[in-house]
């Protein structure tokens, strides 16, 4: 489903070259839960953005279903993040002047992949029937991410890349939140790598993987 | 294509919940459209009816000969030209009077008249004959029949004349053009045995022989399509018309970039979840465009009608300046062509795109993580701010070149624009470092903030600030140079009309019995002949003046340059006074040497002495009146100017009147003619001060709707300093405070930029444009009430932002601080 391979990235910071991430593979398959955990400043969220088609790597190979993203123009990037990728990120990334029903469907309706019955199960599992009509400021934190999830799967996606996604809920919260993803992850058989911080959220997930100093441990 | 709806329909719902800012948008539109529009209708209005009055037999549509040294010809040409085989056709042209108005009269001879002419083609069998018969028939278009308000078949009567044969109307006639046979004109106009112009056919009649072995060189030939009379001489009038429009429009861009580019901000995290979501940056910035484009055609449709309202607010008086400035008819009512319509849509819809392309390519440009750092657009500014300063160098450096190397009125707009966009774009630099100076200087923490919260709202305000100055500048500049006009205007007036009443008998005879009957009045101190002639020079028409040998002109006639013994040698014949414009216009200095084309013969005179003839558009020599009347011993001496004690003007006046029949269009006293003048003048820069009112009016609201759109950003800034204990009608009066203080700063720098705009106006403008120079004057109480006026409107731009800040709950500060709500 997912396969990186020799992966690098640097960046330019006070006139040096600071490298982040120094060649690294990974592999995901379908219906695989992953969490990527590292100290702040390891590469986490940039392998991530790389994976997402939202940054360009120095060098290596990104294949998502086969299809290697560095080969891809920015077109052909935003198309696959549209069909075959779900991305959730800390900072919810709602839509603010769009209700509720229509943030849900934003993401399914540009890849022409609206489906009523997965749509209303969505409402349900999330729990967001009373909330349809509203808009993101007026919802909780813990709403607005359950929002930001159901987005992200209305498209049924190859892969889940979920950047924090508890990071700015509580604890009791976060527990929850992440429930409802992993068990719509299984639903749909999709993979879904999450960067976390947390250690205790992490051993929720079929596999952990350490990113140290730009590289797999 | 349902993909780029639904990213439409997601970027729409942003105005959705930003109801203020987009009706800033929509406002900055329509003020834009609707006075670019309004003005170019004015233009539109003007000039189709300036090509419909040279369509009339001559000019325009029709090549045809003309005096080379003279405005008539005799009629013998016509009758030797024709026998020579050239398809020519005689037009006799002159102005007259019937109630109290100038009209055109226009004599033609219908059966050699060039088809496409006129539009006369359209005359049926029966009126041709009608034409034709003994009473004659006077054809006017619709408009002329509406202002002489009279009906078709009725006998208009020309002022102290004889009747015009029966009105008939025809459609196509341009409006003031009175037209009759040739020969009922030759007798109106007192041209017997003369004409205007020749008209040619474009019809093949075999051989002919060449022109100038018929007429010599006394013809010239003009041929079709080139610039009307009107055209040439109203163009300086449209041209500073269109700048006007075109500077309110880029006051109206300011608005719309402003808006445009605070929306962009605000959306920054909806276009990287869009771009999350799978939207390429191609497909976003398309989509893009294609919103601002639907919002420019439905702001461009409301602007186009505010536009048509305000070219109908403005036309009476535009019509007024050119009447009696050029002597052009416009009719009074609007009527304006699709193209008009859809040139408006494509202003709005450029314009938008315009002001937008800036943001458009950063959008498209900028990387999807990039765009998702909170203060990369800020930072952007700020970069963008370092050039702004290096393209303001430039443009300055570029300004002071063209004001050396240009030479017409297009270069001196350039200039203008030169400085304009100089100062515009310095300002916001100026105020940055202003503003740095203060923060370096302050103590106290809060005053401290002040200057540094002030630096750091200036990106936000400074697209409003600069419309601000550019508005006022605008203001202090053309109000400036009207008011140094009107000073010059009136001292001018003053001594041009010196004699304290004018008359223009109805024929020489008239004028000898009237001169006879004057010298038996004892209040007559003074007789003074006026006498004149027109003639062509270098291809321009030019009023030949003559000058009587009298005390009244040697001490009261206003001279810009002169020899010594300037009246002396005028006397003698030997030399000749020219007007600024015509010496402007030939190149003349004094001591140089001009052949002027007399009826005698040409004459060879020196430049002794140089005049203001301001609004004049003929150039204008004066000359002694015993060289005029030798050297044009056919001249009608019709006009003379008396002086009389002022207590007896009103009793001569009337005594003239009654013993002579003769109406005010031929007696006016002084003070009659001095306030007809200033009337002409007053309402020539009415049109000039309401547009100014109006670009004003547009950067006030620049402001204002930049203020509305700031304010709800303002809250992340103010939250903290409420939470640490200044209240809200505290913060209220900062936020004020500081508005204010940049407002006072940009008003300030507007003062002087102003003065260099009216200097500019007055010393490259007014003369590419008109020919003269006038005198720039300093008016301070006006530039303190200007001040005080943008003081007024920055006031009322600030109170609602600040009246809302007083009223917000705390609630809504105190949400700032939650990280989840």
């Amino acid at each position: 489903m997912l396969s990186v391979h020799e992966l690098t990235k640097s960046y330019r910071s006070s006139g040096e070259q600071l490298a982040v991430l120094r060649g690294v593979n990974l592999t995901l398959v379908a219906g695989e839960s992953v969490a990527l955990t590292g100290e702040s400043g390891s590469g986490k969220s940039t392998l991530l953005h790389l994976i997402a088609g939202l940054d360009s790597a120095d060098s290596g190979n990104i294949f998502v279903d086969g299809d290697s993203i560095s080969l891809m123009s920015d077109g052909a990037r935003a198309a696959m993040r549209r069909d075959r990728l779900g991305l959730v990120f800390q900072q919810f990334n709602l839509i603010p002047s769009l209700p509720v029903i229509d943030n849900l469907a934003f993401q399914a309706r540009l890849a022409d992949r609206y489906d009523d019955a997965w749509q209303d199960e969505l409402v349900e599992r999330l729990g967001l029937g009373a909330l349809l009509d509203r808009y993101p400021e007026q919802l909780s934190g813990g709403q607005q991410q359950r929002v930001a999830i159901g987005r992200a799967l209305a498209v049924k996606p190859l892969i889940l890349l979920a950047d924090e996604p508890t990071g700015n809920l509580d604890e009791a919260t976060a527990d929850e939140v992440l429930k409802l993803a992993r068990d719509l992850v299984a639903k749909t058989g999709c993979a879904f790598l999450m960067v976390t911080h947390s250690a205790r959220l992490a051993e929720t997930l079929d596999r952990q993987v350490h990113l140290s100093s730009g590289l797999i441990l | 294509m349902r993909r780029h709806l639904w990213v439409l329909v997601a970027l729409l719902s942003h105005w959705r919940r930003h109801r203020t800012q987009l009706a800033t948008l929509l406002i900055g539109l329509m003020s834009a459209t609707a006075l670019w529009s309004g003005v170019q209708a004015l233009n539109q209005q003007a000039r189709n009816s300036y090509d419909r009055a040279a369509a009339a037999f001559g000019g325009g549509k029709t090549a045809m000969l003309v005096g080379r040294n003279s405005p008539s010809i005799s009629q013998q040409f016509f009758v030797d030209l024709r026998r020579a085989n050239w398809p020519v056709s005689p037009v006799v042209e002159g102005r007259v009077r019937v109630g109290g108005r100038s009209y055109r009269l226009i004599g033609i001879e219908p059966v050699t008249l060039p088809d496409g002419a006129s539009a006369m083609s359209k005359m049926g069998q029966a009126q041709l004959e009608k034409f034709f018969s003994s009473s004659g028939l006077t054809f006017v278009g619709p408009e002329t029949l509406a202002d002489l308000k009279m009906k078709e078949g009725e006998l208009p009567s020309v002022d102290g004349g004889r009747p015009l044969p029966p009105l008939a109307l025809q459609d196509q006639l341009a409006p003031g053009v009175l037209l009759v046979d040739i020969g009922t004109a030759q007798s109106i106009l007192s041209m017997p045995g003369q004409i205007s112009r020749l008209l040619i056919s474009d019809q093949n009649v075999g051989r002919r022989k060449a022109l100038e072995e018929v007429a010599g060189d006394r013809l010239l030939r003009v041929e079709a399509g080139e610039p009307s009379d009107l055209d040439r001489l109203t163009s300086s009038f449209h041209l500073n018309l269109t700048a006007f429009g075109l500077l309110s429009f880029f006051v109206g861009l300011f608005i719309v970039h402003s808006a445009i580019g605070l929306a962009f901000e605000q959306r920054l995290s909806m276009f990287r979840t869009l771009r999350a979501c799978g939207v390429s940056s191609k497909s976003l910035t398309a989509v893009l465009v294609a919103e601002l484009v639907t919002l420019a055609m439905v702001s461009g449709i409301a602007g186009l009608a505010c536009g048509y309202f305000i070219a109908s607010f403005l036309l009476p008086d535009v019509s007024a300046s050119l009447r009696g400035l050029y002597g052009a008819q416009i009719p009074g009512q609007l009527s304006l062509n699709t193209q008009w319509w859809i040139a408006g849509l494509a202003m709005s819809i450029l314009g938008a795109l315009l002001a937008a392309a800036n943001g458009l390519v950063r959008i498209y440009r900028l990387p999807v993580l990039a765009a998702a750092q909170p203060y990369a657009w800020q930072q952007t500014q700020q970069r963008w701010l370092k050039r702004q300063g290096a393209v303001a160098l430039f443009v300055a450096v570029a300004s002071a070149i063209v004001v050396y190397v240009g030479d017409s009125l297009l270069w001196g707009f350039v200039f203008l624009a030169g400085i304009l966009l100089t100062a515009a774009l310095a300002l916001p630099v100026i105020l940055g470092i202003v503003l740095w100076l203060g923060q370096r200087g302050a103590k106290r923490p809060l005053a401290k903030w002040f200057w540094a919260d002030s630096r750091q709202q200036l990106s936000g305000l400074s697209l409003a600030l600069m419309a601000l100055l550019l508005a006022l500048a605008v203001n202090v500049g053309v109000g400036t140079m009207v008011a140094s006009f009107s000073k010059t205007f009136t001292r001018w007036l003053d001594d041009r009309l010196a004699a304290e009443v004018y008359l223009n008998a109805t024929s020489t005879k008239q004028a000898g019995e009237i001169v006879a009957w004057l010298r038996q009045r004892p209040e007559v101190d003074a007789i003074l002949a006026a006498w004149r002639t027109d003639v062509t020079m270098d291809g321009l028409p030019v009023e030949v003046l003559g000058f009587a040998d009298h005390a009244t002109y040697r001490e009261r006639w206003p001279l810009l340059e002169f020899q010594p013994n300037v009246w002396g040698k005028v006397r003698s014949g030997t030399g000749a006074l020219f007007s600024e414009q015509l010496s402007r216009r030939l190149k003349l200095r004094l001591g140089d040497r001009v052949t002027i084309p007399a009826a005698k013969g040409a004459w060879d005179v020196e430049v002794v002495g140089i005049y203001p003839d301001y609004g004049n558009p003929k150039g204008q020599i004066g000359i002694d009146i015993d060289a005029l009347s030798s050297r044009w011993p056919d001249i009608d001496r019709t006009r003379f100017g008396l002086r009389v004690a002022p207590e007896r003007v009103a009793d001569l006046v009337a005594a003239l009147r009654e013993r002579f029949a003769l109406d005010s269009s031929r007696l006016v006293d002084q003070a009659s003619l001095k306030a007809e003048s200033m009337r002409i003048f007053k309402r020539t820069f009415s049109v000039t001060s309401t547009l100014n009112a109006f670009t004003l009016g547009v950067a006030g609201i620049a402001l204002l709707t930049s203020l509305l759109t700031l304010a709800n950003s303002r809250l992340p800034q103010l939250a903290p300093l409420w939470a640490l204990g200044i209240t809200r009608r505290r913060l209220a009066f900062i936020e004020l405070l500081k508005t204010m203080s940049v407002a006072f700063l940009t008003a300030l720098l507007a003062m002087p930029l102003g003065l260099l705009v009216a200097w500019c106006l007055v010393a490259v403008v007014n003369v590419k444009a008109f020919g003269w120079r006038l005198p720039l004057y300093v008016f301070p109480v006006q530039l303190v009430e200007l001040l005080t006026v943008a003081m007024l409107a920055a006031i009322v731009a600030t109170l609602i932002p600040v009246w809302k800040l007083l009223r917000l709950q705390p609630a809504s500060l105190a949400k700032i601080f939650a990280n989840e709500r």
